[in-house]
């Protein structure tokens, strides 16, 4: 008998290898690049190339690579995130590591090694490949958050992130071991047929199999009580990787969520995680915007306004439907662009000599640079959600979804959450407007928007904040294809 | 140019792009001239498209013009559509004519500021201009939302517009006759921005709910969709709806509880306290509570709520505005108490009378705060009326538009304010005699504390000499826009002449299509008699109050016997008639000034503001508390997880 | 070895799982945590195993060589991570890292 090598379609790994392999072409580049800073759009030109290879296999392949990789629609639209995310990553950090002098190859290279994880998430079809995937993003991201080794809070910052991420892999882990006892496979369509077929309902160690990986995802996505880390690490890592990870990790966290419990956990255990995920949701979004009610430290207070949208987000996902499904995808979208544009602010306002910024630093910043002000502005108001801006329609489609779906509660929570949020991020906005100046011109780190890469993303998020909210039709309909 | 409406947003809008981006280098004529321009180019789209849309047919006169589908999803389609019919081109009409005035007063009012600053000035109230605008032509809820919102913005914006003055204390003045007036410190002008913006988010809330239960309710969000489905809905979700978009009605319009902000958005420079925060934004919520007239017709219970939480600010914030000696604040709880007939107009279902009162409160309002804004330039920016006295001798113009705003205000006859308010007041007596009465009384109050204010900054003898000695009349670019609109307040009244005058009542007849429901013509219960007296009992009450405010705060022999001159005949008549003796004035009026300063002290100061600060408080201090577990050792976060996977897993399993 | 039922590799594993959360909460020395971590992980390893030989099939031992190579990696970034902690804050006491908080 001849033995028979298994065919390997690797066409929906694509944006995975293209990802990785530049990754490592990046490391390779770094032994013979003299300027750092070219390998940073050495890195862009491969998450430019990865996008293109996203959309070329628009609208999805059939689950292959023996059934452990996927690439739907879901999956190429959080690709198309991700990518974004990088992009606007990797655009801040060109400048930021300049001006901190961490210029560095690794920097780049650990960010798309990053982002193939993300990408691995997104795309697994396999609880084996979700873990590889969650560890291969994580474990760069720690290193990156740690990645300014002159600064003890970027140090601590890694060493919390760290631990307390192990911390909830293992439990993740022991989740997929769980699983796999009560269905006999890591894979999660056949999880989900045998838990339907043959599943019993409130099979314990099913359940608790669950739990566990609720635990490792309420851990990525900064969901209350598994939110600890968030605003320290926010906080304390180099901000141009606080912009491109407190966008990436949540998404693939939700990316992969969803899969877990849409494909696998459902319809047997629906009931359960619905439950679950709406409690979870209203207590995440209700903690953290009472906690960035009280933060002087604006990376800090970013970082509990993105726990409060992670709250948010998972109001789509309780919604158990594909309307909900729709509007997480459409809030992760806003979110990344809100998000990634405030911190990528936050990087430009940023002095050599300080690692964060109080909203002090703020103060006057429509006076000193304008355009950058008018940007804030823009996604301060779309974090409130006020239209019509993006963050307006993904907060409309996510209530909406949990109206249809009898979770009025939780939307009419979720509304008077925006309300109270309003507060801090018009703090912000009252640092920026109504505030003297409190440095002096020759302490301001000039900020000419044609001439630098930090400009460009900051450019891009706010255009997008805009047109989006504008015209989101193009986004909804690309979402009904999903 | 009716189908060309969304020039009237455009237009502004190319003006905060052209004054925001460039305008610091294009110096202060040119950033004017856009300002000003832009706002013209929409009043005269504006008027041109209400004269088109009076040509043609009453049944046709509504057109819908779509720009763009902005959102479908499922059943849902919302489009980026405006809607020209009489209600909102009026609208238009009022906010643009308004708003072309006070930009051009703010080109000599704003001078001293500089370039940057100018520019900026122009640029928010050009984007405050462009979102009202798209609040008033919205074809939808979703549109009206977004002009809402966006509204608020630019008002938050243009309150904290001035952030560099202090709150330093200074020392007090001593005046002419001895006294002491103490200077209060200026509000700060960020906090008072940042309040409006959060106080109004409350009342958002739950316009936000509304919005959202109407989507839930009738799967729609179109206006007239909403409006033809309305009837087959359960009264009990119609009520729902109506008061929870009532909800942003009272944040965005100042009234009870939510009232607070607005007094403190005087801390915005005056033109802006003239158009956003007399003029136009505020009355967003009477507006939008006339735009759903249809549904509130459908839910009595709101319609009283509206009526009543309308007629018991309004005598509130007018007995509160008795004892301010600040005249922008003075004029701030003046507008809240307007405001608060405007929503009984409208909660009785009188929605032209509403609309009525709107405009010519538009017109005399802003008259007034400009006029108050005139005294501010001259006299370096202070405010307090008891330092002035006898500016009508160094501030003609000023003065002469000062009275006539005043006069419309207190509803002197043949004013303005005196055929709305009388519309109002008719309304309300044929809906219920309590809410006149309250009403009535409101009037007089007024009238009370319009001509004290009138009478203290004006009349009478300078009382902080060295002050007086500065002031000057403003330059023709501010005076001008106080002539047209002292016309304006004076003659405004003949858009709605009462019926029993025999003349038709023209504003009430161009709103007729919309609110066919309510053509006077077909609902006229009241007999000519009946509204004749009424009509005489609100004039009465109008001179009772102006008088009595000459009695009480002007009574000096050389000034009384000036203003007799000038005033004869109406003033020999009410003095003699309704001439009170020492214990009545011990008695009532100094009592009725103590009651009122209770009122501010206590109800103002303490109740209210403390029930909006407190439950601010209370968030704050919850995220304080919850914050304290965010104490940064590894290992207590690593317990919070490992307690809540243990919930969790105890949850799922145990349930 | 095959007469060992697979219930008591399960516990032995749920214990093992237990005894590193609870040294993971109580330990204050970060390399002693590291190692806490480490025995969640082989505590799942050991379940895995076991699950896949009772469940017949190869994934339980496959999904382990992928864990054992995840957790080689973890542990040396967290060295990695822990030299340079050392480097600036001179301990390695767990408590001693808060600085960011509130």
């Amino acid at each position: 008998m001849r033995p028979q090598l298994p065919t390997l379609d690797l066409v929906p790994l694509y944006p995975l290898l293209v990802v990785t392999g530049w990754a490592v072409l990046v490391l390779l580049a770094d032994l013979f690049v003299q300027h750092k800073r070219a390998l940073g759009y050495l890195a862009l030109t491969g998450v430019i190339v990865a996008a293109v290879v996203t959309v070329a296999l628009w609208p999805g392949v059939p689950t292959s690579f023996q059934n452990m990789a996927i690439s739907d629609g879901q999956a190429l639209f959080f690709n198309l995130v991700f990518l974004v995310t990088g992009a606007l990553g990797l655009l801040v950090a060109i400048e930021y590591l300049e001006r901190k002098d961490l210029q560095r190859g690794e920097y780049y290279a650990l960010l798309m090694f990053s982002l193939a994880g993300m990408i691995a998430m997104a795309a697994a079809e396999d609880l084996l490949i979700v873990f590889l995937g969650l560890e291969m993003m994580s474990v760069a991201l720690y290193v990156l958050s740690g990645s300014n080794q002159r600064d003890m809070s970027s140090i601590e910052a890694a060493m919390k992130y760290f631990i307390l991420g192990s911390f909830a892999s293992a439990f993740f882990l022991y989740g997929i071991a769980l699983t796999y006892a009560a269905a006999g496979s890591t894979n999660l369509a056949q999880i989900g047929s045998w838990l339907s077929g043959r599943g019993i309902p409130k099979d314990p160690v099913a359940l608790t199999g669950l739990s566990l990986l609720l635990v490792g995802f309420g851990f990525k996505v900064a969901l209350v009580p598994f939110h600890w880390w968030t605003p320290d690490v926010y906080q304390g890592a180099p901000t141009s990787v606080t912009a491109f990870m407190s966008v990436g990790a949540k998404a693939a966290g939700f990316a992969t969520l969803t899969r877990v419990l849409y494909s696998a956990f459902s319809p047997t255990f629906t009931t359960d995680w619905v439950t679950v995920a709406a409690v979870l949701a209203a207590v995440t979004m209700t903690f953290g915007n009472l906690a960035a009610l009280v933060q002087r430290d604006v990376k800090r207070l970013l970082g509990y306004s993105s726990i409060a949208h992670a709250g948010y987000v998972l109001v789509g996902i309780a919604a158990a439907s594909p309307v909900g499904v729709r509007g997480m995808l459409f809030y992760i979208l806003a979110y990344a662009f809100m998000t990634a544009g405030a911190f990528a602010v936050a990087c430009a306002v940023e002095r050599r000599e300080q690692s964060t910024t109080t909203l002090a630093d703020y103060a006057g910043l429509a006076q000193r640079s304008p355009l950058l002000a008018a940007a804030m502005l823009l996604f301060m108001l779309s974090l409130i959600g006020i239209p019509p801006l993006i963050g307006f329609w993904s907060k409309l489609f996510v209530f909406r979804a949990a109206v249809e779906a009898n979770l009025a509660w939780l939307a009419v929570l979720g509304v008077l959450n925006s309300a109270l949020s309003a507060y801090y991020y018009a703090g912000v906005v009252v640092q920026m407007y109504l505030r003297e100046p409190g440095r002096s011109p020759a302490e301001e780190v000039a900020f000419r928007p044609w001439r630098s890469a930090l400009a460009v993303a900051v450019f891009l998020a706010a255009a997008a904040t805009v047109v989006l909210g504008l015209w989101p039709g193009a986004v909804v309909n690309l979402l009904m294809g999903v | 140019m009716l189908h060309s409406i969304w020039l009237v947003i455009a237009a502004p809008l190319a003006g905060v792009l052209l004054n925001g981006l460039l305008g610091r280098h294009l110096g202060r004529a040119f950033v004017g001239l856009v300002g000003v321009g832009s706002v013209g180019v929409s009043f005269v789209v504006g008027a041109l498209a209400l004269i088109e849309l009076g040509a043609l047919p009453a049944a046709e006169r509504s057109i819908g013009v779509g720009m763009w589908d902005w959102i479908t999803i499922g059943s849902l389609q919302v489009g980026m559509t405006l809607r020209a019919d009489a209600l909102s081109l009026w609208m238009v009409l009022v906010v643009s004519g308004v708003s072309l005035l006070i930009h051009l007063y703010s080109v000599g009012y704003m001078g001293h500021e500089d370039e940057r600053m100018f520019a900026r000035f122009f640029a928010y109230l050009n984007l405050f201009v462009a979102s009202m605008l798209l609040l008033v032509l919205a074809d939808n809820y979703l549109l009206l939302y977004a002009g809402w919102e966006l509204v608020g913005v630019c008002s938050y914006l243009l309150i904290g517009f001035w952030f560099h003055k202090g709150d330093e204390e200074q020392a007090p003045v001593v005046l002419v006759d001895g006294s002491q007036v103490a200077v209060p410190p200026n509000l700060n002008p960020p906090d008072s921005g940042k309040k409006a913006f959060i106080v109004t988010r409350f009342g958002d809330f739950g316009f936000a709910l509304g919005v959202f239960l109407i989507w839930s309710t009738f799967g729609t969000l179109n206006f007239t969709d909403v409006f033809a489905a309305a009837p087959q809905v359960p009264t009990a979700t119609i009520t729902a709806i109506t008061l929870l978009l009532f909800m942003g009605a009272i944040g965005k319009s100042a009234q009870l509880p939510l009232s607070v902000w607005l007094p403190d958005a005087m801390a915005g420079p005056t033109p802006v306290s003239a158009l956003i925060h007399a003029a136009t934004m505020v009355t967003a919520g009477v507006y939008m509570v006339a735009r759903n007239h249809v549904l509130y017709d459908l839910a009595p219970t709101s319609s009283l709520v509206v009526a009543i939480v309308g007629a018991v600010t309004a005598l509130y914030a007018a007995t509160i505005a008795l004892v301010q000696v600040d005249l922008k604040r003075v004029l701030a709880y003046s507008t809240i108490s307007q405001l608060g007939y405007m929503f009984l107009a409208v909660g009785v279902g009188a929605y032209a009378a509403g609309m009525f009162h709107l405009t010519t409160h538009a017109f005399f309002k802003a008259l007034l705060f400009l006029a108050a804004g005139s005294v501010m330039h001259a006299l370096h920016d202070v405010i307090d009326i008891r330092r002035m006295g006898g500016l009508r001798r160094k501030m003609p113009v000023t003065w002469l538009t000062f009275l006539v705003g005043a006069l419309a205000l207190a509803g002197f006859p043949l004013t303005a304010g005196f055929f709305s308010k009388d519309e109002i007041l008719l309304k309300a007596f044929e809906f219920s005699p309590w809410l006149w009465a309250v009403g009535l009384l409101t009037a007089l109050v007024t009238a009370l504390y319009t001509f004290r204010a009138l009478i203290v900054a004006f009349w009478g003898q300078p009382r902080d000499w060295p002050l007086y000695e500065k002031a000057h009349e403003s330059p023709p670019i501010m005076t001008a826009p106080l002539a047209i609109l002292a016309i304006l307040a004076l003659l405004g009244g003949l858009l709605g002449l009462p019926i029993v005058f025999g003349v038709p009542n023209w504003l009430s007849e161009w709103l007729a299509p919309i609110f066919a429901a309510h053509a006077p013509a077909e609902k006229h219960m009241l007999s000519v008699t009946t509204e004749w007296l009424l009509l005489g009992i609100s004039a009465a009450v109008a001179l009772v109050g102006i008088a009595l405010a000459y009695w009480l705060y002007a009574q000096r022999g050389d000034i009384t016997a000036r203003l007799t001159v000038t005033l004869r005949p109406i003033f020999v008549l009410l003095i003699n008639k309704y001439y009170l003796d020492d214990i009545y004035n011990a008695v009532f009026a100094r009592g009725g000034q103590r009651l009122a300063a209770l009122l501010a002290q206590g109800l103002d100061k303490a109740a209210i503001d403390g029930i909006v600060d407190g439950g601010a408080r209370l968030f704050v201090r919850g995220g304080a508390w919850l914050t304290q577990f965010e104490d940064g050792h590894i290992p207590h976060y690593a317990l919070g997880m490992f307690v809540g996977a243990l919930v969790l897993v105890a949850y799922l399993v145990l349930r | 070895m095959q007469d060992v039922p697979t219930t008591w590799f399960l516990l032995l594993g749920a214990i093992l799982f237990t005894i590193g959360a609870v040294g993971v909460l109580v330990r204050r020395n970060i390399l002693v945590m590291l190692m806490c971590i480490e025995l969640m992980m082989n505590a799942v390893n050991l379940t895995f195993v076991a699950l896949g030989r009772e469940l017949g099939s190869l994934t339980g031992q496959v999904v382990v060589f992928f864990t054992i190579v995840v957790a080689a990696v973890e542990v040396t970034v967290g060295l990695a991570i822990l030299i340079e902690l050392n480097r600036l804050y001179q301990t390695a006491d767990v408590d001693e890292v808060a600085g960011l908080k509130g």
